[in-house]
């Protein structure tokens, strides 16, 4: 992210000299021409802007610390949250575990409205995450997965971030709706991830209508079934 | 050892912050800075609208700012270098106390002291002899609401710097030590930054 230019008097210096820069070159062309003034003006003022937008793209991949002995175990780190509960998540975890010693720590982010977030009132995100969290683990555990769970931010791309640095996951898996009704990836956040993170990536889509609707049909046969 | 409060948080009936990881947390002395940031951006840019309307609705102006209003560019030009030197000697004063430099840090205060009180007085006399007054026409509103609301920050610094001379002189801060000059200086350079910006737009440009 793109550093506060007042976050310490050592900034707001540096940030100064180049405010003075930024206006003498405005002003030296303005007093040449008014619109050549103008245009300095929007070409430094694009560049700022450019600059600034390249800072918040330019950071390196996090790289988490790994275990990388052959005979350690696999750490897969999975992101949901409507979508933990979800047979395809399952089944993808329960592919990934077979034949492996793995670890699998599921983090549930804790979804809220920005006025919230930024008032700090977090407790009714986190407490409903937690719950979600709590189904899903048991149903992974009584498939046989090794799993522990923890609520992470609110951005699933912070809560990947938070723990990568205490779980140095070998991959990632991240679980969302089907496009079109999926919030992450209208903002992309699969794709932002690939960038932002130096560990493999696996998308599962589940489709909790569709699953809904199977069981549905499938309780109706079980009840439609002579006994 | 004590249960983290947070930790009964999953059973529902704590209070306390939640458990997050530092990363995720919004820091409370940045958004502090951006709310302070925003505001003044707001307050600044209200006076800032103002006077690019006035100045838009006069395009057929042979010259700005329109007669009879005469602006002392020279003498605020020198307002300006001595408001910048200032922020010189802030910076230094700081970067001496980091370097366990008392003498730095007291002259680099004092003298920034007496350059923002020396800026300051220079706009009271400017004010004076300007020609004109608040009430003459919109410019006049604007001018003297945009270079009296910096002048207001100004004067909201130097209390600041004061304080800061005083703890410094009795043998306050360390290298480790000097949070209490660290925020004087940042406000001081932002004080510093929109005076480049309303001497840029109002007296040269």
């Amino acid at each position: 992210m793109a550093r506060n230019p007042f976050s310490s008097e050592a900034d707001a210096y540096r940030f100064l000299l180049l405010t003075i820069g930024y206006f003498a070159l405005i002003v030296a062309a303005a007093a040449v021409d008014r619109w050549l003034g103008l245009a300095v003006f929007v070409v430094l003022t694009g560049l700022v802007l450019w600059r600034w937008l390249g800072a918040r793209s330019a950071e390196p991949p996090l790289r988490p610390a790994v275990p990388q002995r052959p005979d350690a175990e696999h750490h897969i780190l999975v992101i949901a949250n409507e979508t933990l509960g979800g047979h395809e998540l399952l089944e993808v975890l329960q592919r990934k575990s077979e034949s492996v010693r793995e670890q699998v720590l599921v983090v549930a982010p804790a979804l809220n409205t920005p006025v919230r977030h930024w008032a700090s009132d977090e407790d009714g995100a986190r407490a409903e995450a937690q719950q979600r969290l709590d189904a899903s683990l048991e149903r992974l555990a009584a498939a046989g997965v090794d799993v522990r769970g923890e609520v992470g931010d609110g951005d699933p791309l912070q809560a990947i971030e938070d723990a990568l640095r205490t779980f140095g996951a070998h991959e990632i898996v991240i679980s969302t709706h089907p496009e079109g009704r999926s919030h992450w990836l209208e903002r992309n956040v699969v794709g932002a991830a690939r960038e932002r993170f130096d560990t493999p990536i696996t998308h599962v889509i589940v489709d909790l209508e569709a699953e809904g609707l199977a069981e549905t049909r499938a309780e109706a046969r079980a009840e439609a079934e002579p006994r | 050892m004590s249960a983290h409060p947070a930790a009964e948080h999953h059973a529902g009936h704590a209070h306390g912050p939640p458990i997050a990881n530092k990363s995720s947390r919004l820091d409370a002395t940045v958004l502090g800075m951006f709310l302070f940031i925003a505001s003044e951006a707001m307050l600044f840019g209200a006076f800032f609208t103002a006077y690019f309307f006035v100045r838009v609705v006069n395009p057929e102006a042979p010259g700005w700012p329109l007669e009879p209003f005469h602006l002392p560019v020279f003498v605020a030009g020198v307002n300006t270098a001595i408001l910048v030197t200032s922020s010189f000697t802030m910076h230094w004063a700081l970067q001496s106390i980091k370097r366990g430099n008392r003498a730095g840090l007291k002259a680099g205060l004092v003298l920034t002291l007496v350059m923002g009180t020396a800026f300051l007085v220079t706009q009271m006399i400017e004010y004076a002899r300007v020609g004109f007054n608040p009430s003459d026409g919109a410019f006049g509103t604007i001018f003297f609401g945009l270079t009296g609301l910096h002048g207001a920050h100004v004067f909201v610094g130097l209390t600041l710097l004061s304080v800061a001379t005083v703890r410094a002189f009795r043998g306050h801060y360390t290298p480790e030590h000097h949070h209490g000059v660290e925020i004087p200086g940042i406000y001081w350079h932002f004080v510093d930054v929109m005076w480049i910006v309303v001497y840029a737009t109002i007296y040269l440009i």
